[in-house]
C-alpha cells in the first residue's frame, strides 16, 4: 500500500514533468531552446513514470521491464539530442538572435 | 484518476503535433518526433497500469528502441544538408 502510493506520486510528477517540456517545445523561439527544453522535461518526466510503474508492480515482470525500460531512455534520449543539435548545427540552422554565445562555432573555426 | 493523467498526455501530443506541423525548418519537426517517441513510451506505461496486461510494456520498450535508432538517423541525416532559411 505504501509503496503504490509513492508510485502514484512518482506517475504524477512524471506527467506533469511531460507537460511543462512539451509547453517548452511550443513557447521557445530557437531549435535549440527547444531542443533543450524538451529533451531535458520528457526524459525525466517519462523515466520518473516508468520508476513509479516499477514503484507499484515491485519485482514481477512487469516492474523489472519498467526498470529496464527507464534506465534505457535515460541513456538513450540525451545521446540522440545531442546528435539532433550536432546534426542542425552543421546542416546551418541559424542560432535566435537573441543568443548571446556561440562556442561550438567559434571552436570549429579554431581547428 | 490513471484515465485524467492519461488525458494530459494526450494534451502534451498534441502540443508535439502541433509543433511538428507548424516547426519552420526541418530540425524543429525532427526534436518534435524525438519527443514524442519518448511521450509514447510514457503513453504506454500508463495504459500498463489501466488495463493491467503486460504486454504494453513490451511496446514500450521496443518503442523506445525504434525512437533512438530513428533519432540517430535523422541527425546523421540533418548533418549532411543545408537548410537556408
Amino acid at each position: 500500500m505504501f509503496w503504490d502510493t509513492v508510485g502514484y506520486i512518482f506517475i504524477v510528477v512524471g506527467v506533469v514533468f511531460d507537460l511543462l517540456g512539451c509547453v517548452g517545445l511550443v513557447r521557445l523561439p530557437d531549435v535549440y531552446n527547444r531542443l533543450q527544453a524538451a529533451t531535458k522535461c520528457v526524459t525525466l518526466g517519462t523515466a520518473f513514470l516508468l520508476f513509479g510503474v516499477f514503484f507499484i508492480y515491485g519485482f514481477s515482470a512487469l516492474g523489472i521491464k519498467a526498470l529496464l525500460c527507464a534506465l534505457f531512455v535515460l541513456i538513450s534520449s540525451p545521446t540522440g539530442a545531442h546528435a539532433l543539435a550536432r546534426g542542425s548545427h552543421k546542416g546551418g540552422v541559424k542560432l535566435w538572435e537573441g543568443s548571446v554565445i556561440d562556442l561550438y562555432a567559434e571552436d570549429s573555426e579554431n581547428k | 484518476m490513471i484515465t485524467v493523467l492519461i488525458y494530459i498526455l494526450v494534451l502534451s501530443v498534441a502540443l508535439c503535433i502541433y509543433r511538428m506541423g507548424r516547426g519552420p525548418t526541418p530540425p524543429d519537426r525532427a526534436v518534435a518526433l524525438d519527443i514524442l517517441g519518448t511521450l509514447m513510451v510514457g503513453f504506454c506505461a500508463l495504459l500498463a497500469i489501466l488495463t493491467e496486461k503486460d504486454f504494453y510494456i513490451n511496446i514500450a520498450i521496443s518503442w523506445a528502441l525504434l525512437s533512438y535508432v530513428g533519432t540517430i538517423a535523422l541527425g546523421k541525416f540533418l548533418e549532411n544538408r543545408g537548410f537556408d532559411e
